[in-house]
């Protein structure tokens, strides 16, 4: 399998005391589903925020398609790489007083102009593949309503389809379910895992949930203090493992996962 | 430990009274303010109120010239307003923690906000006064530019607050600056926007009269006028027109706020 994004040597200091990574290395491959836990604090938001240059990394390289993404110094550079990764957030961060359509149209603004993407004219081609994107996600009825009357687990699916109309080639999801009640988390987690097998994007995860990420994917990495400190299989994850990450072990942490297709059903 | 830590508390914020009590009597007896005599004046002041201010016969004949004033004075404070708004969005934009362009633009049009905003209205047309002399133009300025310094402040703060996730989400799908402040910023704060603004009329027509007085322009020059000629009824017309006035915009900026919603 190809190697579509890898990190090397990795850091980011926002001042000389605070820390919020070091030194991470590791690599993602094409089509992957990869969860990154970790505990709150541990700079998980900060590692998928480094890989678009929502934050600047302070050393190390992030390459993205063969190419280091830290060294991108021009503007429209930078818009290019970033039409390449779509991008959702724990409080969907959709224009909540605009439609359902247009904060999906949104996810175009990375193609068009100043002029054009300011007043906001978009193509019949890039309009029917919304419609259709919102069908896919079970949104057709609520197209053309206003973003503030849907649930949360609507608003989700709604910064889904604005990803998923870049037409990225990885999908950075930021605590995606962590606002969100268990049966929407599931619908969420079971779209995410979708477009990675169907789609063929690969999927970067930050997760809370122990369980949800054991459960979904393919390759769990581990932070703990801005350190990589597990990363390999969900399956052979270990109670050490845990350990590390947490600093706690399962009993404690109240996650007892015996059988972890069964709280897959569970949830 | 605990006893202690409330005793503590409770023993500052009386320290804290007794300085205030202090500064009050202080500065009572270097003004030589009595309470009594401020409090035995109160049924005096409204006898004499119902005397002599209130609308009569004779007074109503200068009603015309009343409104004409009146009129007046509310375009000139909703022109204030409106093209403050236009400047001070500029303003904010460029301040704003979010939709800043550089840091050196933000700390200036920040500086230039906090200077007018911090200067009162009522200086500001003494101020104006010398370039502008009499007219209902200085007026106009005064008011435009203590606008202009809210607005401004107001506006960054609405817009540093609503639109900071919105923004990052679209900066991550790519889009330039003026997608993001068109699509994004503008969409999320408009309404809290137009509500400042609503805001700001109310608070200049009731700054009008005053700037008025001072500046020798619209209605408040007119109630200088008639008080100074001591005829207390049509000046009571004049406080009368602009209370119902005022009334009035505040139950039409309320509808217009709740149409918003």
């Amino acid at each position: 399998m190809k190697t579509l994004l890898q990190f090397k040597n990795v850091s980011k200091h926002y001042d000389k005391k605070t820390v919020a990574l070091s030194d991470v290395s590791f690599s993602v491959n094409e089509g992957e589903l990869v969860s990154i836990i970790g505990p709150s604090g541990a700079g998980k938001s900060t590692l998928l925020r480094c890989i678009n240059r929502l934050i600047d990394a302070t050393s190390g390289e992030i390459i993205f398609e063969d190419k280091d993404v830290l060294q991108i110094k021009n503007k429209s550079k930078m818009r290019a790489l970033r039409t390449k990764i779509g991008m959702i957030f724990q409080n969907y961060n959709l224009v909540e007083r605009l439609s359902v359509f247009e904060n999906v149209l949104h996810g175009r603004l990375g193609y068009k102009s100043a002029l054009v993407g300011a007043l906001g004219f978009y193509s019949e081609e890039e309009k029917q593949q919304a419609i259709k994107i919102l069908q896919s996600l079970g949104l057709d009825e609520q197209i053309y309503k206003r973003c503030d009357q849907l649930s949360g687990g609507q608003k989700q699916r709604v910064g889904i389809a604005r990803a998923l109309i870049q037409e990225p080639r990885v999908l950075l999801a930021d605590e995606p379910i962590a606002s969100l009640d268990p049966s929407s988390s599931k619908v969420i987690m079971d779209q995410l895992k979708k477009i990675c097998s169907t789609l063929g994007i690969t999927v970067l995860v930050n997760l809370h949930q122990l369980d949800v990420a054991l459960n979904y994917s393919d390759r769990v990495i581990g932070i703990s203090k801005g350190r990589v400190v597990y990363d390999g299989d969900p399956a052979s994850l270990t109670d050490d493992h845990i350990q590390q990450i947490y600093g706690s072990d399962r009993e404690a942490l109240n996650l007892v996962v015996r059988e972890p297709k069964e709280v897959a059903q569970k949830i | 430990m605990k006893i202690n830590f409330l005793m503590k508390k409770r023993l500052y914020f009386l320290a804290i009274f007794l300085v205030l009590v202090v500064i009050s009597i202080g500065s009572m007896s270097m003004t030589q303010f009595s309470i009594a005599k401020c409090f035995a004046s109160i049924p005096k002041a409204i006898q004499w109120g119902f005397g002599n201010f209130y609308p009569a016969g004779d007074s109503f004949a200068r009603l015309p010239e009343i409104l004409l004033k009146l009129q007046e004075t509310l375009l000139i404070s909703i022109a204030a307003a409106s093209v403050a708004a236009i400047f001070a969005l500029f303003f904010a934009l460029m301040g704003s923690r979010i939709t800043k362009v550089n840091n050196f633009l933000a700390t200036l049009s920040r500086f230039i906000a906090n200077v007018f905003r911090n200067i009162d209205v009522s200086i500001w047309a003494l101020v104006l006064l010398f370039s502008f002399g009499q007219s209902s133009l200085t007026g106009y300025f005064a008011l435009f530019v203590a606008s202009f310094g809210f607005l401004t402040r107001a506006f960054m703060e609405t817009i540093d607050e609503v639109g900071s996730d919105t923004a990052e989400a679209l900066r991550a799908t790519g889009a330039n600056y003026f997608s993001i402040v068109f699509q994004a910023i503008i969409p999320m704060s408009v309404s809290q926007l137009i509500s400042w603004v609503l805001f700001m009329i109310e608070t200049n027509i009731r700054a009008a009269t005053l700037v008025g007085i001072l500046t020798g322009s619209g209605i408040g020059f007119l109630f200088d006028l008639y008080y100074k000629k001591m005829d207390y009824h049509a000046s009571s017309l004049v406080v009368l027109s602009l209370v119902v006035s005022i009334l009035l915009i505040e139950q039409i900026s309320n509808y217009v706020r709740r149409a918003m919603l």
